[in-house]
């Protein structure tokens, strides 16, 4: 048959080798594309790695002086030149997880609820606010805290404790500031990212998914809790991270309502002291280079915390991965 | 071996329908919870904060605690300096990075670049300060915009490529290959197709982003420092609005604490508006933001 | 899209480039102690209305922060609660080539503030009662060291839930330095600093978190600066001095206990809690800002010059209308031959 004319050209590509097929990919743009693009990736790992070699550097008069005995020492003590980081990788800990027991069920429970059940108006209004919730410095927050949290737990917690305080994590006195205020305050700050992010990704999550499940019968929340939500699993759960990540690395607000004593208590309703805190507390004040230095090795131990606790949250995911579908 | 479909007995049928209706009702009250909390604040500083809120605010300098008519009009210019240098430093980097890992990605490198942005999120903020006051401001021996809005920006990073990649996946594959089917190379699929089509999450994206970096006070006590006038171009030290609301939040006079929150408030609307202007701007090109 | 962007780039780059036409105004940063902020904010305010085109740029990151800053040539004078100790005087030599010196700027003085269902009045505290509440050892309100001194008080049978400061401050200093001085106990168990190891108690951040604790928790016992206290118009404690007498703080108090320290040392690095005399409150503290004595810019120089002599002339009569004591006439004579050694 004699050639059809068409607009589409359909002669068989030019091999992938050679000059001819390297220009032609280059006006395309996907060479360029993929440089730049793979540039920006390789930028965030380098910009960390001389963020870690700088605290490794800054903190080697620490490092030297007390060598690893810095993980499982419990003393700090400027004054004698003492340090040690137990009792901040508790707190941390402590606060952390306080915060991702409370935060992700109420956040993802919100997310599905603007995604699923709210009429889009009152779901896009009331998202758009609570990013804004993101944007209130940590400061106030932790102002709010003292203020207003604080009072309100005064109330709340002790005829609570009364009933539980058999169980030594409720058990001592409550003063207010504790690692269980910390917790609370660090939940309501990771909301905005948990729910803004879940709920995007709910809402794109197509709709002949959920129909199909409807279509067997299903009712509207198991359509949204075994279908939905396991589309959706990865966007989550990346929001998770984004969430576990803003928790760590606190400052402002946690200092301002975790009691800042340096001590591990069984109890959630003692004071305590996190990483973050106690860094932003004394940095300013720090004088002596053995004094900055515990300090900026505290900053690298965060850095370790979080590489364990971001490992181990991660082999959690695939490991529900490999059970559930798709 | 998938299990067997519950049976459809009277008392089944009854007991799922009791668990749809509990289980939605709950999200409702987290939902409630959630922007009860939210309203609560909000409230709390438009309260505190619009009170005291005066054209003064806006225009002047601030003055020495007892003069009344002061206001942060330099720490407002400078936050919105310092944001500006952080979103062009932070945004293209996370934003190609995300595309890298969204379209291109795969295999050992991706999951690196993944891990190594979670860890950069969890440095704390004041970490973030002290790295970008050695690497930058003790070598040039002052304080600057610049320094200030880079330790912001690097801070944008890993959040920007986090949510790029996300909402750049959720983008079905069918319209990529429908694009690509037509003769699109992929670059120019991604850029024509596929960005656009997840336009409504990537703002979403960068405006919480935004919302973040513009509340952060202790990356700037190192890099910015603070200034109580006017900093001209971009290499002396300037105000910002979260530093000015740290500094007058620890005093002990009410007309700084008035002050202070007067300065949230401003902060919170300066965010909303930049939220709502770019999601308007947006909306005009293509399809319907959510 | 990108018309717009565009557009709006170019109007911010005029901006920032047209006021870089103001850069011909002289800019003098300095860094330090957070105690100070109100009266330094006052006085460069008041002095740049004298002079237009200088401008103190005065940023309250701490004191440990202001040392820093000036030791590693970031900003041109530094401020601080806490004389800086032979140690870092000696990095600043090694890293700035020149000497540091130490003016005192203004007093301050630190209270003890409580906190009992039914206890209006003023306590009365010897220092005694301090150091034991303060290392666990007294735990008790209803202490006798605590109801000695406060006959006619219904103090509780309760326990004392002290509370200190979290973060490292020069409040913190000059009360850890008096305890030391009048406790061999805490000066050997815990000793002075801007951040120790507190034996017991709550952490609060900043002052307001002190006073926030103490007022939210009962049976508290805290300390803050007097600025806040009388700001705040909370009642706090009167405290022994060394001629025995129970002082509560005030301006008078405190200029009296800088006034009678005996022996001033040159370069003004003295520690003025526990002092002689019968109207000195006990629990007070100079404050200083460090200026190293070559300044390589002239303009600088000169202006960091004549504010020092303002400072000591003029500002020290807008000290008491903030609730900050002034210097006393004998401290006032000796710096202004001090400010000579800035060449």
């Amino acid at each position: 048959m004699s050639a059809v004319p068409s607009a589409v050209d359909t002669r068989p590509p030019a091999s992938s080798g050679g000059a001819a097929a390297f220009w032609k990919r280059l006006r395309a743009g996907d060479e360029i594309a993929i440089a730049t693009t793979f540039l920006s990736a390789f930028t965030v790992i380098l910009v960390t790695a001389v963020l870690v070699f700088e605290l490794y550097q800054k903190s080697a008069i620490s490092r030297h002086a007390f060598g690893w005995s810095f993980l499982t020492s419990t003393t700090w003590d400027p004054v004698a030149g003492n340090f040690g980081a137990l009792p901040f990788i508790y707190g941390t800990l402590v606060t952390t997880a306080l915060a991702m027991i409370v935060g992700i069920p109420l956040g993802v429970g919100a997310a599905i609820f603007l995604a699923e059940l709210a009429p889009p108006l009152l779901s896009s209004a009331l998202s758009f606010l609570i990013e804004l919730l993101a944007a209130v410095p940590s400061v106030i927050i932790g102002l709010l805290g003292i203020f207003v949290m604080i009072p309100i737990l005064q109330q709340i917690v002790p005829p609570v404790q009364d009933k539980l305080s058999w169980i030594p994590l409720f058990s001592g006195p409550f003063y207010g500031v504790s690692l269980f205020t910390a917790g609370v305050v660090l939940a309501i700050m990771i909301l905005p990212f948990i729910i803004s992010i879940s709920r995007e990704v709910i809402l794109s999550v197509p709709n002949d998914q959920r129909e199909g499940a409807l279509a067997l019968g299903a009712t509207r929340w198991e359509t949204t809790w075994n279908v939905v939500v396991p589309y959706a699993r990865k966007g989550i759960a990346g929001s998770i991270f984004l969430a576990l990540a803003r928790a760590m690395g606190e400052t402002m607000a946690v200092t301002m309502v975790v009691g800042n004593d340096p001590k591990i208590a069984h109890s959630l309703m003692a004071p305590g002291y996190s990483i973050a805190a106690v860094i932003a507390n004394e940095f300013a004040e720090a004088t002596g280079d053995l004094y900055q230095g515990a300090l900026i090795e505290l900053g690298l131990v965060l850095f370790g915390v979080t590489i364990i606790v971001n490992g181990a949250a991660r082999l959690l995911v695939m490991s529900t991965e490999k059970r559930g579908s798709s | 071996m998938s299990p067997s479909p519950p049976r459809n007995t009277p008392w089944n049928r009854i007991r799922r329908k009791s668990v749809n209706a509990i289980m939605l009702t709950l999200t409702g009250v987290c939902t409630i919870f959630a922007a009860g909390i939210l309203v609560f604040i909000l409230g709390y500083l438009f309260i505190h904060g619009a009170r005291s809120l005066n054209w003064n605010f806006f225009t002047k300098l601030p003055t020495p605690v007892g003069e009344t008519g002061g206001g942060m009009a330099n720490a407002i210019l400078g936050s919105a300096k310092l944001l500006l240098v952080a979103t062009m430093v932070g945004v293209p980097i996370g934003f190609l990075g995300g595309v890298y890992l969204a379209e291109f990605g795969g295999g050992g490198f991706s999951f690196l670049v993944r891990y190594v942005t979670d860890l950069l999120n969890g440095v704390p903020s004041i970490v973030m300060g002290i790295f970008a006051f050695s690497i930058i401001v003790l070598p040039q021996k002052h304080f600057s915009t610049l320094a200030g809005g880079l330790a912001l920006g690097i801070m944008m990073i890993p959040i920007a490529i986090r949510s790029s990649e996300e909402f750049l996946r959720n983008v079905p594959l069918a319209l990529r290959e429908g694009s690509m089917a037509l003769g699109a190379s992929k670059a120019r699929a991604i850029w024509s197709v596929v960005i656009p089509a997840a336009k409504a999450g990537l703002i979403t994206g960068i405006m919480l982003n935004l919302a973040r970096v513009a509340g952060e006070t202790a990356p700037l006590l190192f890099t910015a420092f603070g200034n109580r006038y006017w900093s001209p171009g971009w290499e002396q030290p300037t105000a910002s609005l979260p530093v000015m609301i740290y500094t007058y939040a620890i005093s002990p006079y009410d007309d700084w604490h008035q002050q202070a929150w007067s300065a949230g408030f401003v902060l919170l609307a300066m965010v909303l508006s930049v939220n709502i202007i770019s999601r308007v701007i947006l909306a005009k090109k293509g399809p319907a933001l959510r | 899209m990108t018309s717009h962007v565009s557009r709006v780039l170019a109007i911010l780059l005029a901006v920032g480039c047209a006021s870089a036409a103001l850069a011909q105004q002289l800019l003098i940063n300095g860094a330090g102690a957070t105690f100070p902020y109100p009266i330094y904010s006052k006085w460069f305010d008041e002095y740049h209305k004298k002079f237009p085109k200088i401008s103190f740029n005065y940023q309250s990151i701490g004191s440990g922060g202001g040392i820093q800053q000036i030791t590693a040539g970031t900003v041109d004078f530094g401020a601080s609660d806490g004389p800086m100790n032979d140690k870092q005087i000696q990095e600043f030599k090694e890293k700035r080539g020149s000497n540091i010196l130490h003016f005192p700027t203004v007093l301050g003085a630190d209270v003890p503030v409580y906190n009992i269902r039914g206890v209006t009045g003023q306590l009365n505290f010897t220092p005694e009662a301090l150091a034991g509440i303060f290392l666990g050892k007294i735990t008790k309100w209803n202490d006798p060291a605590i109801t000695g001194p406060n006959p006619g008080v219904n103090l509780p049978n309760a326990p004392i839930v002290v509370v200190h400061r979290s973060e490292g401050s020069g409040t913190t200093y000059c009360w850890t330095d008096y305890l030391s001085k009048i406790s061999k106990d805490w000066e050997t168990k815990v000793g002075r600093g801007t951040s120790v190891s507190w034996p017991v108690g709550l952490g609060g951040k900043g002052n307001e978190g002190v006073s926030g604790q103490v007022k939210q928790v009962n049976n508290t016992l805290g300390y803050v600066e007097l600025v806040y206290a009388v700001q705040s118009k909370m009642t706090y404690g009167k405290v022994k001095n060394s001629a025995g007498e129970f002082v509560a703080a005030s301006l008078e108090g405190v200029t009296a206990a800088a006034g009678s320290v005996k022996d001033m040392p040159a370069d003004f690095r003295v520690s003025i809690t526990n002092p002689p005399g019968k109207t000195a409150y006990p629990i007070s503290t100079f404050t200083w800002l460090l200026v190293p004595d070559k300044i390589a810019d002239p303009a600088k120089k000169k202006a960091i010059v004549d504010f020092l002599h303002w400072m000591l002339t003029t500002g020290q009569t807008m000290t008491s209308a903030l609730d900050y004591a002034p210097l006393p006439k004998t401290v006032v004579a000796k710096e202004e031959k001090a400010i000579a050694k800035i060449m």
